[in-house]
């Protein structure tokens, strides 16, 4: 399907811009301020690497990642659900670990590698749990699924990882690859539709599940 | 066209499109992240400045005044709009509470400014520094402190209904039940907060929604700008969920407008989630009173079904008995519903108003009485079944298979194995099993699309038809490609704009039989045109295979359209067949929980659903409402409650980490099972809706199920462990 | 959200320092409570010290048998340690009930413990709140208190602390390490870290302007049944209703704190001594002053269910 967004805009002959550096405009306030005899603003500058890219940001030091990707690079398969950690709708991975984007300034990134579900595939060439997704339909409304994605895969990564969960039997023996597990890790992503049954189908099918 | 007959055999039934699990077509926009939500629609040479609403800090008064000096002067500020400023607004027809405009406080939270700064930090930080003094006015918060003082609503609520002698026939029954049930307040917590994208230009407004009912909100947002309707294009082609909570103009848009006149610029405002509870609506909390008296065979022969709910003046009921009136037999009956005032946020339409808490009270009384009847709970259903409205017996249901659905239901989910209350353990889980109806009402609402053939054989809908998880796309690509004859490859969907026809829009289960139908009619017109065209005699002209064929002639549907292509556009209307015919839909839900015996934590093991809801348009998408509204059911049942603070008057666990909603954690594998039926009373399409039906009973099963654990029978939601702890058996 | 600079501290000593010369500055490792807090304004620091590049994220065996677990190690790192999951199965299994898998891989070991309470009426800044603003009154009381404390509470509070890990720390005898503004050092014994509300409900440690928390060390493995049992209503991705940290030996005595319960990790050592007779003896010296509230009466008999399970889960 086309994207009807897509379709309206170049209907109105505009230009999607891309630009690797968006400066922040109008950050009033920016004036210094004085700490530990150091010259401070409210307005630093922060260089991370978004999907592959690498990308220049002076953002208000109040900026949530969420909303760089957002507001600023206009990446907003990211999404904002609760603002608080407390949805998962804005589920990324930073450096290859899932976080919440909400609950991190932009600044603390300088550096880092950030992939959102723009950078797990596109449409016509999808992650496998992209097309997982679909396939088992673990998704209705689409607003918490990006995160619910980038959440599936980093899961997957934590099992191999060895990393326990509150469900894992044995502390002292790998994490195992479980229905169970991948409920109870996959927790912190609400979704209000209630997809969880067929989204539980589409990871398994990924990681191999067999029920 | 006017749907008054009962549908015949027409070109849906072919069914090579319609009815076949194809999935989204919407999916690879969705999980790729490229679908656009309300808050993210992004032209790079807009300007666009942000907006951050400000609510009020009580619950009831008046303003005396505001101070927005600081906010004004602080960083990035563009402009500050107060509610004293727009002064007292005309209300939208659909809303009760004002959402914006005047120095009246009507309930917590409500929007009493909007400020416009240059980024989004700074619109937040300004908000807080706006000032409003108020003078507070008592307000009653309370349901039931307040239900004596509750008042029969005007006629046009149907509140009261009565058939036969309810009051003797009860006195003389041989087996009896009186209980009260509560259900609390819920909220919709869908995933996507309202946000909205206003931009002007001159006295044209476009706005970026999050819409369940285009057509509604652009004439409650019309009379609350005061502008003319035909001045406002507002666009919602994905909604990240609504369940009610969007169906009607919500302050987002109003703030959004009001902020980008006063910035003169194209301003975005998102509800802030701890915002959003105590601002938008919620599903009013109930106090039912169930009374029923059997016939030591089971029959019913008295059922009286009494519910209290309040809401702001002006407000409606939570018509929790509609369902009673209708689902099971018996000659003497009564049903009532009364109104307090309550001085909360505005109660409205939550998914499946009415029958969901309903059913979550009247089938734990069912379960109670087939317990006192001495009846298996699935028999007792069954004795009591009527294939007529037991209020009218002249009017029959169109199609009706809760027996059906009951028994296949039993079949599949191994009922005949459920154990004797409080007898199943499993190492520290006691394990029970709950059945329980489901019903909804099936309801249609006129519902408009255009439809277009172009030189390339492609088939576009336009429709303001919105997609709020529901499979709208999909299922409206599927019947314009039956109609038309073509591959689901070959049609476009276009959805949620002002600028298409007026569709159903998305809410109480009409949307995907109403909206198909919509497309249907267009479609008739489009093969009527398209038959003119060619000199084909419309009625036996054949569209299959993207030709379209008559007698002895077939031409490929590209070159029918020609260069300039053709359109067909209609509207569906409805006859009295839902007059002369109770139209419903039915099913059935089991429920194997565990209840742990130490803490009385409750987990759900197992869930089935059985539908009978008329054709299934997409068993995929059908599938995902049935299994999401099993879900939300769960959370009914075992943590959903809106926390009231009686003495201030708010909901206090207003965000996502209060009001908890259910985990991935809390939900088994889910089974759904669809009857094969056809409903030629309802549509053309011969389909109803199930995406309320799924939810329509679930919670009275899990309930049951934690009863036949346990021992304990709780009649309060929801179910929490403290309320089963004192009838666990003794572990210290 | 209020507007402040920022900088990344370069050693433990500048970061205390440059706290202590700041009385607005706040110290920022994983964020995911100071930031919530910071969008409510609820937290308004005019400076943040991001300590997050301050190399304190390793987990080293201490000459004494245990370990010293470095302020910024993930929760994630931490409940995933193979000595932690080894011999102090309790801490790892504390820290994976709490919150998300999200969560647990940005929030710190220092910053866990320093949580604040997760009261609704904390949360909402139109409420009075004792703890948010002294002296504006305690809505939770007379109001929703489910969640509620039962034990240690005051007429000017009744929060809860909301850590699960801070549990299993408890129960671990675990202490605090920290450098002051001034550069001295001092180890805090986890018992005393926390306080109760008393008058002064918005005052939650002992820790002083600027200092900052540098490790936190457990003695050596103290053997038995390690079992946390996180009581809530939903299956995950909730805060306790009531938890239980316990170490159970072969022989029945032990060691149990409580969480959920009460504004600071629940622990009453003296009642851990009735541990062999069983769950009601112990958890009526648990919660022996208990005043709990019309809404939250029934955490007394959870707590004592809980424990019982816990014993026969331990005996099992």
């Amino acid at each position: 399907m086309q994207d009807p967004i897509q379709l309206e805009l170049s209907r109105r002959d505009l230009l999607i811009s891309s630009a690797a550096t968006v400066a922040v405009t109008g950050v009033a306030g920016s004036a210094a301020a004085q700490s530990a005899g150091k010259q401070m603003a409210y307005v630093t500058k922060v260089n991370f690497t978004v999907n592959g890219e690498r990308r220049e940001l002076d953002v208000d030091n109040r900026t949530t990642l969420l909303d760089a990707l957002r507001e600023h690079l206009h990446l907003t398969g990211t999404k904002k659900g609760c603002d608080h950690g407390q949805c998962g709708a804005c589920t990324v991975m930073v450096d290859g670990r899932r976080i919440n984007s909400c609950l991190t300034l932009a600044v603390m990134h300088d550096g880092d590698e950030v992939t959102t579900i723009e950078g797990l595939g596109q449409p016509g060439n999808l992650h496998p749990m992209q097309a997982a997704f679909v396939k088992h339909d673990g998704f209705q409304c689409g607003y918490c699924t990006p995160g619910q994605i980038c959440s599936s895969v980093a899961v997957l990564e934590e099992i191999k990882a060895n990393i326990p969960s509150h469900v894992t039997g044995d502390l002292n023996s790998p994490a195992q690859l479980t229905a169970a597990e991948v409920r109870e890790r996959m927790s912190g992503n609400i979704c209000r539709c209630g997809a969880y049954s067929n989204i539980l189908d589409a990871i398994s099918e990924v990681g191999g599940i067999t029920a | 066209m006017k749907f008054e007959t009962p549908a015949t055999t027409n070109p849906i039934d072919r069914l090579k499109v319609i009815g076949q699990p194809i999935h989204r077509i919407d999916g690879e926009l969705k999980t790729t992240g490229r679908a656009m939500y309300a808050y993210e629609w992004h032209d790079p040479n807009t300007p666009y400045a942000y907006g951050y609403p400000v609510g009020a800090a009580i619950a009831k008064g008046r303003i005396n005044a505001m101070d927005v000096t600081a906010a004004k002067s602080a960083p990035g500020v563009l402009a500050v709009v107060t509610t004293l400023d727009v002064g007292k607004r005309k209300k939208g027809k659909f809303n009760t509470a004002n959402l914006f405009g005047g120095d009246e406080v009507q309930h917590y939270h409500q929007a009493i400014a909007v400020v416009v700064a240059e980024t989004f930090e700074e619109a937040r930080a300004a908000a807080a520094l706006v000032k409003a003094d108020y003078a507070e006015e008592r307000g009653t918060f309370d349901l039931s402190a307040e239900r004596r003082a509750a008042k029969k609503p005007d006629e046009s609520q149907e509140p009261d209904t009565a058939v036969g002698d309810f009051e003797a026939a009860f006195r003389s029954a041989s087996v009896t039940l009186d209980q009260s049930y509560t259900t609390p307040d819920q909220s919709h917590a869908m995933m996507e907060p309202h946000a909205s994208i206003a931009a002007w230009n001159g006295d044209e407004v476009t706005v970026w929604t999050s819409s369940q009912m285009i057509d509604w909100w652009r004439s409650d947002l019309a009379t609350t700008l005061g502008v003319d309707k035909g001045k406002i294009h507002l666009m919602s082609p994905f909604i990240g969920g609504g369940f009610g909570g969007k169906l009607f103009l919500r302050a987002d848009a109003v703030l959004a407008a009001f902020g980008a006149k006063a910035a003169n610029r194209p301003v975005k405002v998102a509800l802030p989630r701890p915002f959003v509870i105590n601002n938008t609506t919620h599903r009013p909390a109930t106090i039912q009173r169930i009374r029923i008296g059997a016939e030591r065979n089971g029959k019913i022969t008295a059922i009286a079904h009494e519910s209290w709910s309040g809401d702001l003046p002006g407000g409606g009921l939570e018509t929790a008995v509609n369902q009673t009136r209708l689902l099971y037999a018996g000659a003497n009956r009564m049903t009532a519903m009364r109104l307090v005032t309550l001085d909360l946020p505005e109660g409205n339409a939550m998914r499946a108003p009415g029958e969901a808490p309903g059913l979550m009270a009247l089938e734990i009384a069912i379960d109670e009485m087939a317990e006192r009847v001495g009846m298996d709970p699935i028999e007792f259903r069954i004795v009591n079944d009527t294939q007529v409205d037991p209020e009218k017996p002249e009017r029959p249901f169109s199609h009706r298979d809760l027996i059906g659905c009951l028994k296949l239901g039993a079949d599949r989910f191994g009922w005949s194995n459920r154990p004797k209350v409080g007898s199943r353990r499993e190492g520290d889980w006691l394990i029970g099993m709950g059945v329980a109806a489901a019903f909804r009402n099936n309801l249609v609402l006129p519902s408009g699309a255009r439809v277009k053939l172009d030189r390339q054989g492609v088939v576009t809908v336009e429709t303001d038809m919105t997609d709020i998880g529901t499979g709208s796309y999909t299922i409206i690509a599927q019947t314009a490609a039956e109609m038309m004859g073509v591959g689901i490859d070959k049609v476009a969907v276009q959805l949620g704009d002002s600028r298409f026809p007026v569709s159903a829009g998305s809410g109480g289960q009409f949307g995907a039989n109403s909206s198909t139908s919509g497309v249907y009619a267009a479609c008739i017109k489009l093969r009527d045109a398209i038959a003119q065209k060619l000199g084909f005699n419309s009625g036996d002209a054949v569209f299959e295979n993207g030709i379209v064929r008559s007698g002895n002639r077939s031409v490929p549907l590209a070159e029918a359209a020609g260069p300039g292509g053709l359109v067909g556009e209609d509207t569906m209307e409805w006859g009295d067949l839902a007059k002369t015919h109770q139209q419903s839909t039915f099913g059935a839900h089991f429920v194997e929980v565990g209840v742990d015996v130490a803490t009385g934590e409750t987990r759900i093991r197992r869930m089935l659903t059985v539908c009978a809801a008329g054709r299934i348009l997409n068993p995929i998408t059908a599938r995902s409402q049935v299994i999401g509204a099993m879900t939300m059911g769960a959370g009914g049942a075992l943590s959903e409650e809106l926390a009231v603070d009686t003495r201030r008057g708010f909901f206090v666990n207003h965000d996502l980490a209060g009001y908890e909603v259910p985990v991935h954690a809390d939900i088994p594998h889910q089974e759904v099972v669809f009857m094969a039926e056809t409903d030629p009373m309802s549509s053309p399409m011969k389909a109803k809706g199930v995406g309320e039906l799924g939810l329509c009973g679930v919670a009275a099963a899990i309930t049951n199920a934690i009863y036949n654990a346990t021992g304990v029978r709780v009649r309060h939601y929801p179910i929490t462990l403290d309320k089963l702890i004192g009838g666990l058996p003794d572990v210290a | 959200m209020r507007a402040f600079t920022y900088e990344r501290a370069s050693s433990v000593e500048a970061a205390a320092k440059a706290a202590a010369s700041n009385p607005e500055a706040k110290f920022i490792a994983g964020g995911t409570n100071l930031l919530d807090l910071m969008k409510l304004e609820i937290e308004t620091p005019t400076h943040l010290i991001d300590v997050n590049g301050l190399g304190l994220d390793k987990i080293e065996a201490t000459p004494e048998g245990g370990l010293r677990i470095g302020a910024l190690v993930r929760n994630t790192d931490l409940a995933a340690h193979e000595t932690v999951r080894r011999d102090y199965g309790l801490l790892s299994r504390a820290l994976v009930a709490g919150a998300s898998g999200q969560l647990r891989n940005r929030a710190t070991t220092a910053g866990n413990l320093l949580q604040r309470t997760r009261c609704p009426y904390f949360y909402d800044p139109n409420q009075p709140c004792n703890k948010r603003q002294p002296g504006s009154g305690c809505s939770a009381i007379g109001g929703f208190s489910r969640q509620h404390a039962v034990v240690g509470v005051s007429d000017a509070c009744i929060a809860t602390h909301p850590s699960d890990m801070a549990i299993a720390m408890r129960a671990l005898d675990a202490t605090v390490e920290t450098v002051k503004a001034d550069g001295s050092r001092r180890a805090i014994p986890i018992a005393d870290f926390h306080r109760l509300p008393g008058d002064t409900p918005h005052i939650e440690t002992v820790l002083e302007r600027g200092e900052f928390i540098t490790a936190v060390l457990l003695p050596s493995p103290v053997g038995g049944k390690h079992i946390y049992r996180k009581v809530r209503d939903r299956a995950s991705y909730a805060f306790a209703l009531v938890s239980i940290g316990a170490i159970i030996h072969p022989d029945g005595t032990g060691r149990v704190a409580v969480g959920g319960i009460a504004h600071k990790p629940w622990r009453v050592e003296a009642a851990e001594a009735e541990l062999p007779k069983g769950a009601r003896a112990a958890a009526r010296g648990i919660l022996a002053d208990a005043r709990p509230t019309e809404q939250n009466r029934f955490k007394v008999d959870l707590v004592e269910r809980a424990l019982g399970a816990v014993l026969s889960e331990a005996r099992g």
